[in-house]
């Protein structure tokens, strides 16, 4: 299978998700202005500050040419994953519900964080069950997730008690969309995926369980 | 035609800048300031004013988190 990893002025964990997605299929960049997927099997919105995070984190990106194309993509069924500033493009494009707000303690945060797997059947966490701890890096400004009557269902994963690091609704750390076909989460699977500098390797079980997907 | 559209945080929605200033004002010796929100000031200038609601609901805020008041110059 092929990853395409959007890349966006301002992007910067682009490199990692494509050794991300290198471990378990193969990955091109997709430069934000070309609206080609180029034959992608999945997308994935990496981190970073999108335009710079001008006017609102996310906003501007929703309107480049590659998200309309993105957008045709997640109506077709096709697996779209967005990490961190990725999470908040998805949100403002509406694909996901709801809207990141600056962490109550307005301080960015940079620290590991313990996440509960709470849906294990979706294609991003198949790999997982249900219940299981994973443990993967947090690092943002604005992650404080805010969706006003969420179903239960779209919740995929949860920090675990005592770690939400920005005051998520729920402690709520990812959700998918109502098909379950793209999902966003604030913390950084992609660099969890190597004990040298990803502290677990924790993270590779969300691009495993994509490839299992689409296997 | 100018315009000026004033966005902010939706009542009810935790605002940690305006607490943070809030919090700061008595220190420096200001009491009695409360209920303090900081919000966003965009101006521009618009040939078709007609198209200013529809831009601002698509663009300069996010009516699930913002309201917005449009002012004509």
């Amino acid at each position: 299978m092929k990853f395409g990893v959007v890349q966006f002025p301002g992007s910067c964990d682009e490199r990692d998700t494509v050794l991300a997605c290198e471990k378990v299929g193969e990955a091109q960049l997709l430069w934000h202005a070309d609206p080609d997927l180029h034959a992608s099997d999945a997308i994935v919105i990496p981190g970073g500050f999108s335009y710079g995070d001008y006017l609102r984190v996310g906003a501007i990106a929703q309107f480049s040419p590659v998200m309309e194309s993105v957008i045709d993509f997640a109506a077709d069924g096709g697996p779209v994953l967005g990490i961190c500033n990725g999470f908040q493009v998805l949100c403002e494009t509406g694909l996901l519900p709801g809207a990141l707000l600056p962490n109550t303690g307005l301080r960015f945060i940079c620290r590991q964080v313990q996440l509960e797997v709470v849906n294990a059947e979706t294609q991003f966490t198949r790999a997982m069950t249900a219940g299981e701890q994973i443990s993967i890096p947090a690092k943002h400004t604005t992650g404080r997730y805010y969706a006003p009557g969420i179903a239960e269902e779209q919740i995929v994963f949860r920090y675990a008690t005592g770690e939400n690091p920005n005051g998520s609704q729920d402690d709520i750390a990812g959700v998918v969309n109502e098909a379950g076909n793209v999902m966003g989460l604030m913390p950084h699977p992609e660099h969890a995926v190597d004990e040298l500098t990803g502290g677990s390797t924790d993270g590779l079980k969300i691009f495993e369980s994509m490839a299992l997907a689409l296997a | 035609m100018k315009a000026r559209v004033l966005i902010r945080p939706k009542a009810g929605i935790l605002d940690p800048q305006g607490v943070a200033v809030e919090r700061a004002l008595p220190a420096l010796g200001f009491e009695g300031v409360t209920n303090v929100h900081v919000g966003r000031l965009v101006e521009l200038e618009i040939e078709d004013q007609s198209q200013l609601d529809a831009l601002c609901q698509k663009l300069l805020a996010n009516t699930l988190i913002e309201d917005f008041e449009v002012e004509l110059l």
